[in-house]
C-alpha cells in the first residue's frame, strides 16, 4: 500500500468525492441531505464514518457505492466520473469492483446462504463449479462452514450479517462498503464481525469504508471521517493499533 | 447468461410453488379447451364428409310438395308414378340411375323377434343410388320385379333385431299376412348425418310394397343418381323443367315438387359444423387471453412482493436487462408449462368426449403447436410490462420497500 501511495502522484485515489451535494424531493419539500462533502480514499485504507443520526451518513455511502448519483459535484471511482455513467455501467462497477453489506442484511429469503453467496458470482456469468468453490471459500472466511444450506430464517442475525459479508466480498471487490454492520447485534457479535472486517483489511488489502455509531467499533480503523448535517466535520487518522 | 437466468426463472418458480401452480392452471385450462373445442369439432366435421361420401355421389332427391323442412306441404301434391320414372329415365341426359320410393313403416316378425323398421319399395337402381354394398345374398330379378315377388333384402341393423347372429339369407320373415323370403343382407353404413340408422332397412320390389302395403301405385320419392363427372345442377333443371310439364304446372305457378341435391345438404351441414367449431374455439381463445391476464396480474403482484429482492440483485450488481430477462423467462416457463399440461390434458379430454359424443377423434398437430405457441407468446407479452417495471425499479428504492 505504501508502493502505491508513491505512485499516487500520478495515479488517481481509489475513490474521490468533490463537493457532493444530494438533494431529496423539490421545492418546498426538498430535502438536502448532503450539502458539499469531499472525500479522498486511497487503496488499503480502512475508514470508519460516524455522525448523528440524518447527518447524511448513508446517503453518501450508497453514493460510493454506486447505488445512487450525487446531485451536484464529483464522485471519481479511480479518476471516473461515475454520475457520467449510464445505469449499466453502474451495475458493472458495483458487480465488479464494489462489495456492499447492509444494516439490514438483505439477504433472499427461502434461499440458502450459498445460492446467496453466490449471486453475485451468477451475474458475472461465472460456471456452477466455480461459483460453489468460491462460495464456499468465503463463507469458510466468515466461518460459516456448515451453515451452506440454511436458509436466513434459520441463521442468527450475527450468522446473516456473516453471510451478507461474505457475499460481499466473494467476488474478491477493490472496496468494501458497510453501513452499520454491527448495528443490529450485540457488543461479542459485533467485535466478532469487527475482527473479521479488519482482517479482510488486513489480509486481502480490501479497501474498508464502513458507517458505524459506536465508538468501540470506530477504534478499528485507520482513519475516522465525522459527518454533520451533511458534511464532513472532522477527518482523524488514528495510530495504527498496536 | 440465458442458461443462468432460466435457472433462476426456475428456482423462482419453485419457491413459489402455489402461486406458480395457479397460474399455470389459468393457461392450462385456456389451451386445453381450446384445443379440446377445435378437437371435437373437427371431428363433427370428419363425420360429416364421410357422411356426404357414404350418401352416394351426386344424388337428387325429388319428392311431391312445395319444400324441405317442417311446413313442407304433400297434402295437394299428386304423387309420382313409375310413368314418372320411365319419362326422367328416357327424357333426361346424363343420368346413371332413376330409382323409385315408397317406403312404410311396419312390424315384421321372425320367430319370437318381432321389429318394427321402415320398408322401403324400389328397383335395383336403389342399392346404387345409395352406394349400398351386399354382404350375402344377391339383387331382385327382372321377373321378382315385374310380378312383385315377396322376396326382401335386410340392413344390417334389421337383421341383428330379426335374427341376431344367424345368417338371414334363405330364411322368411313375415310382414303383416304375407311372408317374404330373404334374398340379401346389406353392409353396415351407420347413422346419417341427422342421426337416423341407415341399417334400420327392409327393401322389397317396388310392386311388392304397390301392392301388399300401400294398395295404390303411387310412389312417394324419386332418388336420381347423376353420372360421374356430369353437372346435378343441370340434371336438377332438366328434371325441374320435364316435372312441371308432366304436372301441367302453369308459367306462373310454383312447382308443387321440390329436387333435393343432396350433397348441397350435406356440403351445408359440413359448413354449419366448420363454423360452429370457428365459434367454440374463439370462445375458448377468449379463455386463453383470460388467463394471459392471470399471468400478468400474478407477474405484477410478484414484481411488488419481490421488490427488496430486485433491489438486493440489482445492488450486487444485475443488468437491467438481466432483471428483465429473468422475469420475462419466468412468465413465459410458466405459461409454456402450462401449454404443455394443456395440451395433455386436452388429448385426454378430447379422445373421452370423441367417445361419449360419437364423433371421430381427429388429432390435428396443427391446433396442438399452434395453442401451445400462443400460450408461450402470451407469457412473453403479458410477462413483458411486469419484467420492464422490475427491471426499471430504483435499487435503493427498491432495497427501502417493505
Ligand atoms: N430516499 C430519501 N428520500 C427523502 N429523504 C431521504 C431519503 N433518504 C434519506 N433521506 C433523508 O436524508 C437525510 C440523511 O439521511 P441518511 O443519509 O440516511 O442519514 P444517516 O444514514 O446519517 O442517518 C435524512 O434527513 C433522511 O430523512
Ligand atoms: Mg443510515
Amino acid at each position: 500500500m505504501n508502493g502505491g501511495a508513491d505512485a499516487g502522484q500520478s495515479a488517481p485515489p481509489l475513490i474521490e468525492l468533490v463537493g457532493v451535494t444530494k438533494t431529496y424531493g423539490q421545492g418546498a419539500v426538498a430535502l438536502q441531505a448532503l450539502r458539499g462533502v469531499h472525500l479522498v480514499v486511497h487503496e488499503g485504507e480502512f475508514v470508519a464514518i460516524m455522525g448523528p443520526s440524518g447527518s447524511g451518513k448513508s446517503t453518501a455511502m450508497n453514493i460510493l457505492g454506486c447505488l445512487d448519483v450525487p446531485t451536484t459535484g464529483s464522485y471519481r471511482f479511480r479518476g471516473v466520473a461515475v454520475e457520467t455513467l449510464s445505469r449499466n455501467q453502474r451495475a458493472l462497477l458495483r458487480r465488479n469492483y464494489l462489495g456492499f453489506v447492509f444494516q439490514g442484511y438483505n439477504l433472499l429469503g427461502r434461499t440458502s446462504a450459498l445460492e446467496n453467496v453466490e449471486l453475485p458470482l451468477l451475474y458475472r456469468g461465472e460456471s456452477p463449479a466455480a461459483r460453489h468453490a468460491a462460495a464456499h471459500e468465503a463463507l469458510a472466511a466468515v466461518g460459516l462452514t456448515g451453515w451452506e444450506h440454511h436458509s436466513p430464517a434459520e441463521l442468527s442475525g450475527g450468522q446473516q450479517q456473516r453471510a451478507a459479508i461474505a457475499r460481499a466480498i466473494v467476488t474478491h471487490p477493490a472496496v468494501l462498503l458497510a453501513d452499520e454492520p454491527t448495528g443490529n447485534l450485540d457488543t461479542q457479535r459485533g467485535r466478532e464481525i469487527m475482527d473479521l472486517i479488519v482482517a479482510l483489511n488486513r489480509d486481502r488489502g480490501i479497501t474498508v469504508l464502513m458507517v458505524t455509531h459506536e465508538p468501540d467499533m470506530a477504534a478499528y480503523a485507520h482513519r475516522i471521517v465525522h459527518f454533520v448535517d451533511g458534511r464532513v466535520e472532522s477527518d482523524i487518522r488514528q495510530p495504527e493499533p498496536a | 447468461m440465458l442458461w443462468n437466468t432460466l435457472l433462476l426463472a426456475l428456482r423462482e418458480i419453485r419457491r413459489n410453488l402455489t402461486r406458480s401452480f395457479l397460474t399455470v392452471l389459468g393457461i392450462l385450462i385456456g389451451v386445453a379447451a381450446v384445443i379440446t373445442m377445435v378437437t371435437l369439432g373437427n371431428g363433427a366435421t370428419a363425420a360429416v364428409s364421410a357422411q356426404i361420401s357414404s350418401l352416394g355421389s351426386n344424388l337428387l332427391m325429388v319428392r311431391p310438395g312445395q319444400r324441405l323442412g317442417a311446413s313442407r306441404d304433400t297434402a295437394g301434391a299428386a304423387p309420382f308414378k313409375l310413368a314418372d320414372v320411365v319419362a326422367i329415365e328416357s327424357q333426361v341426359g346424363q343420368l346413371s340411375s332413376v330409382a323409385p320410393v315408397v317406403s312404410r313403416t311396419v312390424t315384421v316378425v321372425h320367430l319370437a323377434n318381432n321389429w318394427s323398421t321402415s320398408v322401403v319399395g324400389s328397383s335395383n337402381a336403389y342399392f346404387s343410388a345409395g352406394s349400398w354394398k351386399f354382404a350375402a345374398g344377391r339383387m331382385f330379378t327382372e321377373a321378382e320385379q315385374q310380378t312383385g315377388k315377396a322376396v326382401c333384402v335386410l340392413g344390417e341393423t334389421t337383421r341383428s333385431k330379426l335374427f341376431g347372429s344367424e345368417n338371414p339369407v334363405g330364411s322368411a320373415i313375415r310382414i303383416k299376412r304375407f311372408s317374404c323370403q330373404v334374398i340379401g343382407l346389406l353392409v353396415a353404413k351407420g347413422q346419417s348425418s341427422m342421426g337416423r340408422d341407415q341399417d334400420d332397412v327392409i327393401v322389397m320390389p317396388l310392386r311388392t310394397v304397390q301392392r301388399r302395403l300401400s294398395g295404390n301405385q303411387d310412389v312417394g320419392m324419386l332418388l336420381v343418381s347423376v353420372r360421374d363427372g356430369a353437372s346435378t345442377s343441370q340434371a336438377k333443371q332438366q328434371i325441374e323443367a320435364l316435372m312441371r310439364e308432366r304436372r301441367r304446372i302453369a308459367a306462373n305457378e310454383e312447382d308443387d315438387f321440390n329436387v333435393l341435391d343432396t350433397r348441397e345438404i350435406a356440403e351445408m351441414l359440413s359448413s354449419t359444423t366448420r363454423v360452429l367449431t370457428l365459434l367454440l374455439g374463439a370462445v375458448a381463445a377468449v379463455s386463453l387471453l383470460v388467463g394471459g391476464v392471470g399471468i400478468m396480474n400474478i407477474m405484477l403482484v410478484s414484481v411488488t412482493e419481490r421488490t427488496r429482492e430486485i433491489g438486493i440483485r440489482l445492488a450486487v450488481g444485475a443488468l437491467e436487462r438481466e432483471v428483465l430477462l429473468q422475469f420475462l423467462i419466468e412468465a413465459v416457463v410458466l405459461s409454456s408449462i402450462g401449454g404443455l399440461l394443456g395440451v395433455l390434458v386436452a388429448t385426454v379430454g378430447s379422445i373421452m368426449l370423441a367417445q361419449l359424443m360419437q364423433v371421430p377423434y381427429v388429432f390435428s398437430l396443427s391446433i396442438n403447436l399452434l395453442a401451445f405457441l400462443f400460450s408461450a407468446a402470451i407469457g412473453v407479452v403479458f410477462g413483458y410490462f411486469p419484467a420492464r417495471r422490475a427491471a426499471r425499479l430504483d435499487p435503493i428504492e427498491a432495497l427501502r420497500h417493505e
